[in-house]
């Protein structure tokens, strides 16, 4: 194709991208302002910064999907005009988004021509798409079976077909929305080495993630947004993590969570050949066995619906189990009436859900109310037969100002608070009941880094106090920097424990996929 | 049971199962495509009212035909207003379109016709006759020798009563209902048309973000799913019987319906569906009490078979049938 003519082009080319002065509002709310950017050919342009920042939005102007209040489009040096997705796949941009757009009953090849047809009739268009796809494959070392069909694919794999999808209209330009969010590290290692082959190829690339690692390794260049607006483009070859993240955030961010060495107590929770099925019968927990010390973090590593979020639920005692789980000493019922949130809460468990919108919060409640759920009987809330909210209300503002919950305003629905703020109060509610063992989940999934580094912080100081602590995160990141024990799940079942000293990302990946490598 | 009853009530199967094949086909191109519609027996019903009372009216059967094809199209046009373009709950519009229907036709033929809400018989031109292929025993035979057309068809061979009872002596109706099988097939699995129709049943946000109108295909297979419907009422009161009368359509749309699923929306296995549910129709009209070892089976039972089967379909008996993914759900653009 037109990969020669690219690698031929001078580094004074016109840019591949550039946005002039692009504005959007969605009602009172600022999501661009005046936001310009060059995106040069030929490379790696990496665009970071928080949830909320404006990433997405940009690129769904850039992609047809919303109109600029106001602002211009350069494509190759000339103005251009995309009023709709047809508009951007004509001027040579694809899109990848984050939650894929396919046809998951489709075959590969239906979905890479669904949109690109070449006539009426779909026998010539699948028999020249089966030849471009085999060209494609050659060409940039993406290989898939166009006659798989979609959801029998591995994520990894389903994203590959977005990119087929991509190349196969001629794309020049490639956006990429978070694309690593739900890979393992070896997809994301893959991922990263189609980037780099498209790259050489001639292509350009819009990288957009809140992840600093993926940023530094990959692009060349970055852009950082910061609640609408571009505040930095810089060279990757000459910045930091430490100076993204501040210029991100707006302040100095600590990025390394500092942290004593663990000093583990006894140990206070044991959970012996856990086994759960789910309503379709499908075995989720196959056999989970550990031990949880006081005083310590034990991660719980793995890709997304391995079991993690069962255990979570069967520990927080809102699922029904066999096995065996003993809280110091005494034996938990984990089915009857016994096994339930209230019961789990009072004997010491306190749990911060995965997803706190659904688990953690009710959105449509104030701030105060939410607080106070799971320990609305306490005995501190009651006034005779009725709750004492002003006692209730009184604490939650206390709290909220410890978690430096913004705005501290208890009086506020839990849905007007930020991701981040939302996660605090959550996070407020069970540590400030001082529970004996707290399970955590995602603690930080959807949070900004300022928050991040506070949640953080909470959990080490919980950890500090002799708590034992239940972390599970997708984020690999995120176990290695708290984890004093990291364990790995896959397919209901502990592939094994390691510490984090003695191991790395690549391990563990190969954990996650089910590969023990020691034990084979 | 002889040879030539079997024929017969295969005859009158084929006749039974045509409006529940337009109508099963008319509810898989809107489904298919996402929108679910229970609205298929007052469209079937609006069409039977305006095509029999202007086949009455003109004597022309084709402007009976059109006009049915117009009436359910309307009818169409507003539930696709009301699910795409205001992403309305599409069974609540279904329901309405129902009672608008079975309300509106008794009503509107009433005041032109004044007959007890009925439309008056038809005759001639008015009615949709039977087509006789080539060598099929057919009137004219009859009246080149004395003897009646069901005399003439008893003392012929077996080939030539297949053909002359069963396949010949249709009206082109249900030539075209059974055409429209295939032609279905083709138009879903081997058109840029089809393949698009389907992926906007099962991920809207695919179609949209390759470029391609959401609201477009969904309108079209509205369209299409209007006029097969309208055939299908038209057939009714122009083919099946003589006229329009209250609530003719008698839970046909329901039915094909349930013939739809239990052919997990698929061309030819909606054939398979409709033949089944109009073989249980005719036996039902044709064996009035059937009696089994000395006991007879009430004509209401045979009657109510198809019904029943219906519910039995409905209630999952048929195993587990993957409904097309979006389908009920309004599509709102998101990222």
């Amino acid at each position: 194709m037109n990969a020669t003519a690219n690698k031929e082009r001078p580094e004074t080319a016109a840019p591949a991208i550039e946005l002039r002065g692009i504005s959007k509002a969605f009602g009172p709310v600022q999501a661009n302002k005046d936001i310009s950017i060059r995106v040069m050919p030929g490379t790696i342009h990496g665009i970071i910064g928080e949830n909320g920042a404006g990433k997405s939005t940009l690129m769904s102007i850039l992609y047809g999907f919303y109109k600029a209040d106001a602002g211009e489009i350069f494509i190759n040096g000339n103005k251009t005009e995309i009023p709709d997705s047809q508009a951007a796949i004509a001027s040579g941009i694809g899109m990848v988004f984050q939650h894929f757009k396919l046809v998951p009953n489709f075959t590969v090849l239906e979905n890479v021509v669904l949109g690109a047809e070449d006539g009426a009739m779909l026998r010539p268009t699948l028999a020249k798409a089966r030849a471009s796809l085999t060209e494609i494959a050659r060409e940039y070392e993406l290989h898939v079976d166009p006659d798989a069909i979609v959801e029998e694919l591995s994520v990894g794999h389903q994203q590959r077909v977005e990119i087929l999808k991509a190349l196969y209209r001629q794309a020049d330009i490639l956006i990429l929305d978070e694309p690593t969010g739900v890979l393992t590290p070896a997809e994301a290692d893959q991922l990263f080495r189609i980037l780099a082959r498209l790259k050489e190829e001639g292509k350009t690339i819009i990288l957009i993630t809140h992840k600093l690692r993926e940023i530094m390794e990959i692009t060349d260049t970055v852009s950082v947004m910061r609640r609408g607006e571009m505040t930095a483009t810089v060279k990757t070859s000459e910045t930091s993590p430490e100076q993204l993240a501040e210029l991100m955030v707006g302040r100095k961010v600590l990025l390394r969570v500092d942290k004593e060495a663990a000093n583990p107590g006894e140990t206070i929770l044991v959970v012996k050949n856990l086994r759960q099925f789910d309503d379709q019968g499908v075995e989720r927990l196959k056999g989970i066995s550990l031990n949880l010390k006081a005083g310590e973090i034990l991660g719980i590593a793995g890709v997304a619906g391995n079991g993690q979020s069962e255990l979570l639920e069967v520990l927080g005692g809102y699922a029904n189990a066999t096995g065996e789980v003993t809280l110091k000493g005494n034996a938990l019922p984990l089915s009857g009436s016994g096994a339930n949130g209230r019961i789990r809460r009072e004997s010491g468990i306190g749990h911060v859900p995965e997803d706190r919108q659904q688990e953690g919060l009710i959105m449509d409640f104030k701030a105060w109310e939410n607080m106070a759920f799971g320990y609305h009987h306490a005995p501190e809330y009651q006034n005779g037969m009725l709750m004492d909210n002003a006692a209730i209300q009184k604490e939650a503002l206390a709290k909220m100002e410890r978690f430096d919950v913004r705005p501290p305003n208890p009086a506020l629905n839990a849905k007007n608070f930020s991701g981040g703020n939302q996660q605090k109060i959550v996070v407020a509610r069970e540590i400030e009941n001082n529970p004996d063992v707290l399970l955590i989940g995602q603690p930080t999934r959807g949070v900004d880094i300022g928050a991040i580094e506070f949640i953080h912080q909470q959990i080490i100081q919980l950890r500090d106090e002799g708590k034992a602590i239940l972390l599970v995160s997708v984020e690999l990141d995120e176990i290695f920097s708290l984890s004093d024990r990291i364990a790995v799940m896959f397919d209901g079942q502990i592939m094994g424990e390691r510490m984090p000293n003695e191991t790395d990302e690549k391990e563990l990946g190969l954990l996650m996929a089910g590969i023990n490598e020691k034990a084979a | 049971m002889d040879f030539l009853t079997l024929i017969q009530v295969l005859d009158s199967t084929l006749r039974l199962a045509t409006p529940l094949l337009l109508a099963c086909l008319a509810g898989l191109y809107s489904e298919r495509a996402g929108i679910f519609d229970i609205g298929l027996e007052g469209k079937m019903l609006v069409a039977a009212m305006f095509a029999g009372a202007v086949a009455a009216v003109s004597g022309n059967v084709w402007m009976g035909l059109l006009a049915g094809i117009a009436a359910s199209m309307s009818l169409s046009a507003l539930h696709g207003i009301a699910s795409i373009t205001f992403r309305g709950n599409q069974l609540i519009s279904g329901v309405a379109i129902n009672f608008l229907a079975a309300g509106m036709t008794v009503l509107v033929a009433q005041s032109w016709f004044g007959q007890g809400g009925r439309t008056p018989s038809l005759m001639g031109g008015g009615r949709f006759d039977g087509i006789e292929l080539p060598f099929a025993i057919g009137p004219k035979d009859a009246a080149l020798s004395d003897l009646s057309v069901t005399k003439l068809i008893e003392q012929a061979g077996p080939i030539q009563q297949v053909y002359s009872e069963l396949i010949s002596g249709h009206t082109i109706l249900v030539y075209v209902a059974l055409l429209c099988v295939p032609a279905t097939w083709w138009l879903l699995f081997r058109t840029r048309f089809g393949l698009r129709l389907r992926a906007v049943g099962e991920a809207p946000e695919a179609v949209d973000t390759a470029g391609v109108s959401v609201v477009g295909l969904r309108f079209a297979a509205v369209a299409i799913c209007g006029v097969l419907c309208g055939v299908a009422g038209a057939y009714l009161a122009t083919g099946l019987q003589a006229g329009f009368v209250k609530d003719m359509t008698a839970g046909r749309g329901f039915i094909a319906l349930a013939a739809l699923i239990f052919a997990k929306w698929r061309p030819w296995y909606a054939l398979s569906a409709t033949l089944l549910f109009g073989l249980l129709q005719a036996i039902a009209v044709r064996f009035q009490n059937i009696e089994i070892g000395g006991f007879v089976i009430p004509v209401q039972f045979t009657e109510s078979l198809p019904y029943i089967l219906t519910v039995v379909i409905l209630a999952g008996f048929v195993g587990k049938a993957i409904p097309p993914r979006a389908g009920g759900e309004p599509y709102v653009k998101e990222n």
